[in-house]
């Protein structure tokens, strides 16, 4: 391939034995926000020009700019629907890190492989189907891609390119010292030991050049060996360390490689599970490969044959770092490695949540809640879990009561709420509030606009009586006047009493809503003080005028004081009130009906509702 | 997720479903093979399968062993009657093959097919690499001994599927020329079923040739379980068994089970409920390193289990892990004491704070039982929010007054291994 005229195309500056460099840049594929934000956080501490992430391929998702961290400035990574669209405008990129799972991990690479430019292929799925892996390690050879996984955590070039999520956080990588090379070349299975041994590499000697993990499955697609060969030809690379498992032959290829002198680099080299003698039966390791089917898949024979064709092999994993020690010391005496000073890392500012849930960090809340918390395990509602709230069938009084007075009210009060809500639901289609709703609905409105438009008529006229009444009843006992005295107050203000009054009942032929909540109040409430306040008022103002009843929001008013005043001291019962917590009653209830109003137009089919000339006094004159 | 064995009567009855279409309808094997679990009702069976009043039979035990006929787990040319018998006088009993004991509890029960020795042929494919590879022998049966040094073999690259000419010239050069033909289609299509059905491995030993027709009599076989998704449909209802004399414990049922509930690994092996040496380490990597460094210092018949938990399991996940580990090691005390090691790498991703809290649950709860036992507590740890781990973990030694010692990547990973038994002996 020609490069390119802009010098952005390095890849073909890459040695064969080199797969990454601090220009490399790769996909990822599949929607992986941590593990890219993650590959940026080292690219930054490395000092690298641009980030090692050029795209994402997100083939379930649509083309889009995903932000991300550069150290303390944000950048936007595109992200693209398929690779072929990501490889057209991308074209310096050869590494694709596939998060596919394991289903379509295969899928990915063949992909992969229809793009020239890709040359190292990295798939971190577990549980690939052997068969479809061994047809794209097949494939990949024969097209000269270099394949690491599956079941891996990638892999690092210290200072220069990071796959995924190997090394874990930002503190590790720099407590590691992979920001910057070394001389070790590293190559293991498995992802978790790897890590190990990074920090046991920059404890014992000038730090990591390269580390890999191949994977723990039967067929990863580059072995041990292929790493270490590729250590073997790169002169940053000056010793080798190998960490092997039991199960399989891979390390047999070592002993070979060593034989020929194809290895001729100071190898120290662990094969790990020699304890599989002490199992009876067999047992599967932690890996799919690690699993000795004879005895030359032991790790005491595969350790025996290393340590006689030449490696370095300590007695076991406890005296693994001394032996890198030893052979890194040496290799500096021989002047061999001339350790470089040390690098600083540049600070990576604290991410926000990890700063804040390890207690670095505090800052106000802009927001204050104390009624609900959907945060745990389940639901909350105050201090009641929602299990509770069905267990103990609180009801729609008692979830009510929880919400919005912060307290589960006895079962006298909450169903008293649940009367009210009942008794509030309707009041026909006359109204103005649901002939709003009502005429909204048939000017093609959705429910909520058209239940919206009822509710805003709430007010001083229509509903209002609720929150009048309760006022002004409260007031006038609360100022001790008699029910005369209040009475004769009110009519010389020229005023109606909130509450008093019905338009056909009278005292002959009474309200029976009234009458249900009264006999209830009367026989359930701990005080009905308020309440016996305006019976002896309604006496009154039925002595001069049959229909001068205490009406339907009158009673649930007055009660409601009553009420709160039992359950709450005064101050706080006023407050509710004052807050507006009975009207929120009335809305609520009628709500129900309001609905009612709004399913009902539309069963019907009601067309658009025109109000008629002649039903208009047109006074333009 | 690996190579998993399958019963033969699974094995064949798959057989006899589906090669004749990887051999265009030529090879049909009838579908007379009867599975035999502690739950079936033997008295039932023969008014289900007409033919086994009719037929002479074989009966062998069907749980992944091997050479049956060499230990005498093998009844040959008898009728129902008697093989009803056998089964019964073996069903639930322990027998020992080779140094390993088992319970039998599941028999394959098919016609027994009266035949020449010289009949008698092995083959074998076998998953490598590169390819699979075919291996033939024209003297199969009990005593085909070392195949691998013996028998005849071909490479197949994968993708590809040798022909049966190829097959005839490279594999059945032993055979006689009337039967080369019949063969060398037979294994074209056997390895076809292969390929398809993602078998890792498929040995019949011995296959009869008779007239027109090939029977496979002895069967073994493996999936590659994590083919699931493309081949179960195929494979039908079929048992992955554990290996013979693998008897799961309640405890290690329960893991399993726990297991294939969340995304991350949780496993866990009882190797001596009475060692004292227990260990809860993160890691498919760095548990085996863990148990190495005990077998290594000596401590090979103290070490009470292997396990690992990782992949980031949340803290209830890990919570019950080393609940079921505490609740197995504080069973019987022990006047010497023990030792649980709490032992790990530094993590990628797993979030150590996350999982130590889990497990700072379960000792909580068992602090009396940790006390009683004289349970001297090691753990060493690093990965994300470790530090948060870490310090968790040293306060509650205080707390549960039981020894708790701790340390970070700063320390050898199995360096608390040496430090908790080194002088214990």
């Amino acid at each position: 391939m020609a490069k390119k005229a802009t010098g952005k195309t390095k890849t073909a500056d890459k040695k064969s034995y080199e797969l990454f460099n601090r220009d490399t840049q790769a996909f990822i594929y599949n929607m992986q926000v941590n593990a890219t934000q993650r590959m940026l956080d080292f690219d930054y501490a490395a000092g690298r020009e641009k980030p090692s992430v050029a795209a994402i391929v997100n083939p379930t998702g649509s083309e889009s700019l995903q932000k991300f961290f550069y150290g303390p400035k944000e950048i936007l990574v595109p992200v693209y629907k398929s690779l072929g669209r990501a490889a057209d405008k991308h074209k310096n990129v050869d590494v694709l890190i596939s998060f596919a799972s394991f289903r379509s991990a295969a899928k990915s690479a063949e992909e992969a492989f229809e793009i020239p430019g890709i040359r190292t292929i990295v798939l971190i799925a577990e549980g690939i189907p052997e068969r479809q892996m061994r047809l794209v390690n097949a494939k990949a050879k024969k097209l000269g891609k270099v394949i690491i996984g599956p079941a891996t955590v990638g892999g690092v070039k210290a200072g220069a390119f990071k796959i995924g999520n190997t090394g874990g956080t930002i503190e590790n990588i720099i407590e590691s010292k992979l920001h910057r090379p070394g001389s070790v070349g590293f190559v293991s299975k498995s992802g978790g030991l790897s890590n190990e041994a990074y920090n046991i590499i920059s404890r014992n000697t000038d730090g990591l050049y390269e580390g890999i993990a191949i994977g723990g499955d039967r067929y990863p697609g580059s072995t041990l060996l292929d790493h270490l060969l590729r250590y073997e030809k790169d002169p940053n690379v000056k010793m080798l360390v190998c960490l092997g498992e039991v199960g399989g032959e891979d390390e047999y290829a070592i002993v070979d490689a060593l034989k020929a002198k194809k290895i001729t680099k100071p190898l120290v080299m662990w094969v790990t599970g020699t304890c599989s003698k002490a199992f009876k039966t067999e047992v599967q390791f932690g890996h799919a490969g690690a699993k000795a089917d004879a005895e030359a898949e032991t790790a005491d024979a595969k350790n025996a044959a290393l340590k006689k064709a030449g490696a370095i092999v300590p007695h076991s994993f406890d005296d693994y770092a001394e032996k890198i020690n030893e052979t890194y010391k040496a290799l500096v005496k021989k002047k061999i490695i001339t350790p470089a000073p040390e690098t600083e890392a540049p600070k990576i500012p604290l991410d926000f949540n990890k700063a804040l849930s390890a207690g670095v960090i505090r800052k106000p809340a802009s927001f204050i809640s104390t009624i609900a918390d959907d945060r745990g395990e389940e639901l909350m509602y105050g201090k009641m879990t929602i299990s509770d709230v069905f267990k103990k069938d609180i009801g729609v009084g008692g979830v009510l009561s929880t919400l919005w007075f912060k307290k589960l009210l006895p079962p006298y009060a909450t169903k008293f709420i649940d009367m009210v809500i009942m008794v509030t639901a309707d009041h026909g289609p006359a109204v103005s509030g649901a002939h709003n709703t009502i005429v909204a609905a048939r000017a093609g409105k959705d429910l909520i606009s058209s239940l919206v438009s009822g509710l805003l008529c709430i007010g001083p006229r229509f509903g209002g009586a609720l929150d009048g009444a309760a006022q002004q009843f409260s007031d006038a006992l609360d100022r001790g006047l008699t029910p005369q005295q209040f009475v004769n107050s009110m009519k010389q203000k020229g005023a109606n009493i909130q509450g008093i009054g019905h338009r056909i009942k009278s005292i002959h032929n009474p309200d029976m809503r009234v009458t249900i909540i009264k006999n209830y109040v009367k026989k359930h409430f701990k005080s009905t003080a308020l309440l016996d306040y305006a019976l002896e008022v309604e006496k009154i103002t039925t002595s001069k005028k049959d229909n001068l009843i205490l009406n339907v929001d009158g009673v649930i008013g007055i009660c409601f004081v009553d009420l709160l005043r039992s359950e709450f001291t005064k101050e706080q019962a006023d407050e509710y009130i004052q807050m507006g917590a009975l009207n929120g009653l009335f809305v609520l209830g009628r709500s129900i009906g309001f609905m009612g109003h709004y399913l009902d137009q539309k069963r019907l089919k009601q067309g658009l509702y025109r109000h008629p000339w002649d039903d208009i006094a047109y006074l333009t004159e | 997720m690996a190579q998993k064995a399958i019963r033969e009567a699974d094995g064949k009855a798959m057989m006899a479903r589906l090669l004749t279409d990887y051999t265009d309808g030529k090879y049909k094997i009838q579908n007379r093979f009867v599975s035999v679990g502690p739950e079936t009702e033997l008295k039932k069976l023969p008014n289900k399968y007409k033919w086994l009043q009719k037929e002479k039979l074989v009966v062998k035990p069907d749980q992944l062993i091997k050479r049956r006929g060499k230990s005498k787990l093998l009844l040959l040319n008898v009728d129902w009657k008697e093989a009803e018998k056998w089964i019964r006088e073996r069903m639930n009993k322990p027998i020992t093959v080779g140094t390993v004991t088992g319970i039998l509890d599941h028999f394959i029960v098919e016609p027994f097919v009266p035949h020449d020795e010289k009949d008698e042929y092995y083959v074998a494919i076998t998953a490598q690499r590169e390819g699979d590879a075919v291996l033939f022998h024209h003297e199969g049966g009990i005593n085909v001994g070392d195949v691998d040094a013996k028998a005849v073999k071909l490479f197949v690259p994968i993708g590809e599927t040798p022909t049966a000419r190829e097959i005839e010239t490279k594999l059945l050069g032993n055979v006689p020329k009337e039967r080369k033909a019949l063969i060398a289609e037979f294994i074209e299509g056997l390895f076809k079923y292969y390929a398809d059905l993602n078998y890792s491995y498929l040995e019949i030993n011995p296959f009869v040739v008779d007239g027109e027709g090939v029977t496979p009599l002895d069967l073994a076989a493996k999936l590659d379980d994590t083919a699931d998704f493309v081949s179960a449909n195929k494979w039908g209802a079929i048992d992955l068994p554990a290996p013979f004399g693998r008897m799961m414990t309640r405890e290690e049922a329960y893991i399993e089970e726990l297991d294939s509930k969340t995304g991350a690994s949780l496993k866990l092996t009882v190797l001596n409920p009475e060692g004292r040496v227990w260990t809860m380490v993160a890691g498919g990597g760095a548990s085996v390193i863990y148990a190495d460094t005990i077998t290594d210092l000596g401590f090979m018949e103290e070490m009470a289990n292997y396990g690992e938990y990782s992949g980031d399991p949340n803290e209830e996940f890990t919570y019950l892990y080393a609940r079921t580990i505490l609740d197995l090691m504080t069973r019987k005390k022990n006047t010497k004491g023990k030792f649980l090691l709490i032992g790990g790498g530094i993590a990628n991703f797993t979030d150590v704070a996350n999982t130590f809290r889990g497990i700072i649950r379960a000792l909580r709860e068992y602090k009396k039982k940790l006390q009683e036992n004289k349970v001297k507590i090691y753990v060493r740890r690093g990965g994300p929010n470790y530090k948060e781990g870490l310090n968790q973990m040293r306060a509650l030694g205080d707390e549960l007054g039981v020894t708790i010692e701790v340390y970070g990547p700063e320390t050898h990973m199995t360096k608390i291994v040496s430090m908790a038994l080194k002088g214990d002996k």
